[in-house]
């Protein structure tokens, strides 16, 4: 089987995500909060050539379907990803999810001496998206900014 | 004169032209040319104190009394449910039932704006962590203006801890919404602003230059911010230790200033400003301190009123 075939070969029934900036792949897989213990059937291409991107990264997971959170979060880290939901070796449907306005629990105010990350408080993180290029997010609360690297890190648990 | 968002975490919640129409009616309080003893007649404050304050509190509580309101007083937790585990949600909800106006002062950041969302009264930040003071940064804008009849144009030196100091970056971020001239931000390498306040100063194309040396500034500055070094911010008392009293500006210094440049200072003050420099007629921090009561009797009175 060509070297090619084998890196793109075909999932029956899942989620590829295609045109990840390259290198950002890990954070990808961190937003669909895959630990690896789950079960399913992960490939992860890294810096593979890319006409669009030059190099870009794509994630495969078989038997999973991607949320309306996790899929606004991969748009503010992969603005130029696309999700192709797959069935029976076929894509059903293939979008490019839009970033958010807003992202509201999902995601923790950096600054841990805001009032979003106390504990005894009922409170939801709150973030506004500030600007999409570069994505930067600020905490509704306190302000504070996030950049888009350091959404992966920041995942409410 | 206010838009319908009368709550006031950060001096940017005010555009600049409510900023001027506050100043114009501050101004007609201090000149006794409007009355406003009973503007606020059977209206009542709470204010919650999470942290220490004498003149934002007092000047808070002196103001309402003074508009003909009525005031009741949080402070800190000792003696409330606070101590019993209540959560801060809880504490600003039940002042939003007894009162019409909620001040709050607290050293968790966002702690203002949760209670906004949380309250339907207006909620007013009185100091927040180390980056909000809104009506502090409304005294000192009110007495530049006094001093000098206008914000724009006018050299600004900012002076001492700037990384702590909420007063310095509430203040910059107030002078971001004007055309300041020069703004020099004179601190030791650690306690230099941080990114966030440089940011404000960057997004609204304010420019500004970063030194350790008073050296040259003094002369240029027609406004010299001073800030205490924030002992209770320190981790590290021996830290404190290092940096405390790298700026004095004393006499020395008041005579190398242009005669009608003034010296400001939020209070309170320690080693930084030594009484000797109080008789120079540069030294405004005293009326800055009492122009507090007739800035926050305006503000009072253009949220409520």
């Amino acid at each position: 089987m060509p070297q090619e075939e084998l890196r793109v070969a075909k999932i029956k029934n899942g989620t590829v995500i295609d045109h990840i900036p390259a290198g950002k792949a890990l954070q990808v897989i961190r937003i669909l909060g895959i630990k690896g213990t789950e079960g399913h059937i992960a490939t992860i291409l890294m810096n593979v050539p890319s006409l669009k991107l030059g190099k870009k990264d794509l994630v495969k997971i078989e038997d999973m379907t991607v949320g309306s959170g996790q899929a606004q979060l991969i748009a503010l880290i992969a603005p130029d990803a696309s999700l192709n939901i797959v069935s029976d070796y076929e894509v059903k449907k293939k979008y490019r999810p839009n970033p958010p306005d807003v992202v509201e629990g999902l995601v923790r105010c950096p600054n841990m001496m805001c009032i979003s990350n106390k504990r005894d408080e009922p409170i939801v993180p709150k973030l506004k998206v500030e600007s999409k290029n570069p994505v930067v997010l600020r905490c509704a609360y306190c302000r504070a900014i996030l950049p888009a690297d350091e959404i992966a890190t920041n995942l409410v648990e | 004169m206010m838009s319908d968002n009368k709550d006031i975490v950060d001096v940017t919640d005010l555009s600049r032209k409510e900023l001027e129409h506050l100043f114009e009616l501050a101004d007609q309080i201090e000149n006794h040319t409007v009355n406003t003893s009973h503007s606020l007649d059977g209206k009542i404050m709470a204010l919650a104190f999470f942290e220490p304050s004498t003149r934002t509190r007092l000047s808070f509580e002196s103001a309402m009394n003074r508009l003909g309101g009525r005031t009741m007083t949080l402070l800190e937790t000792a003696m409330t449910s606070a101590t019993k585990g209540e959560n801060f949600a809880d504490t600003v909800r039940m002042l939003d039932f007894y009162s019409d106006i909620i001040v709050i002062r607290h050293s968790v950041e966002g702690a203002s704006r949760f209670a906004a969302d949380v309250c339907t009264s207006p909620v007013i930040n009185a100091g927040e962590g180390m980056m909000y003071h809104p009506t502090q940064t409304m005294i000192d804008l009110y007495e530049v203006m006094r001093s000098f009849g206008r914000i724009d144009g006018l050299n600004y030196a900012v002076v001492g801890d700037l990384r702590h100091a909420r007063v310095a970056s509430s203040l910059l971020r107030g002078l971001s919404m004007f055309h300041p001239g020069a703004i020099e931000l004179v601190s030791p390498e650690q306690l230099r602003a941080t990114d966030e306040t440089k940011h404000s100063l960057d997004s609204a194309k304010v420019k500004f230059e970063e030194g350790t040396s008073l050296e040259g500034v003094v002369e240029k500055a027609d406004v010299i911010y001073l800030t205490r070094v924030q002992k209770e911010r320190f981790g590290d008392p021996l830290e404190y230790e290092r940096v405390r009293g790298s700026y004095i500006f004393g006499e020395d210094s008041v005579r190398k200033m242009k005669k009608e440049s003034v010296i400001l200072h939020a209070l309170p003050r320690v080693d930084e400003l030594p009484p000797a420099v109080d008789k120079y007629p540069q030294a405004r921090y005293f009326e800055q301190a009492k122009r507090g009561v007739f800035v926050r009797m305006a503000l009072l009175k253009m949220i409520l009123g």
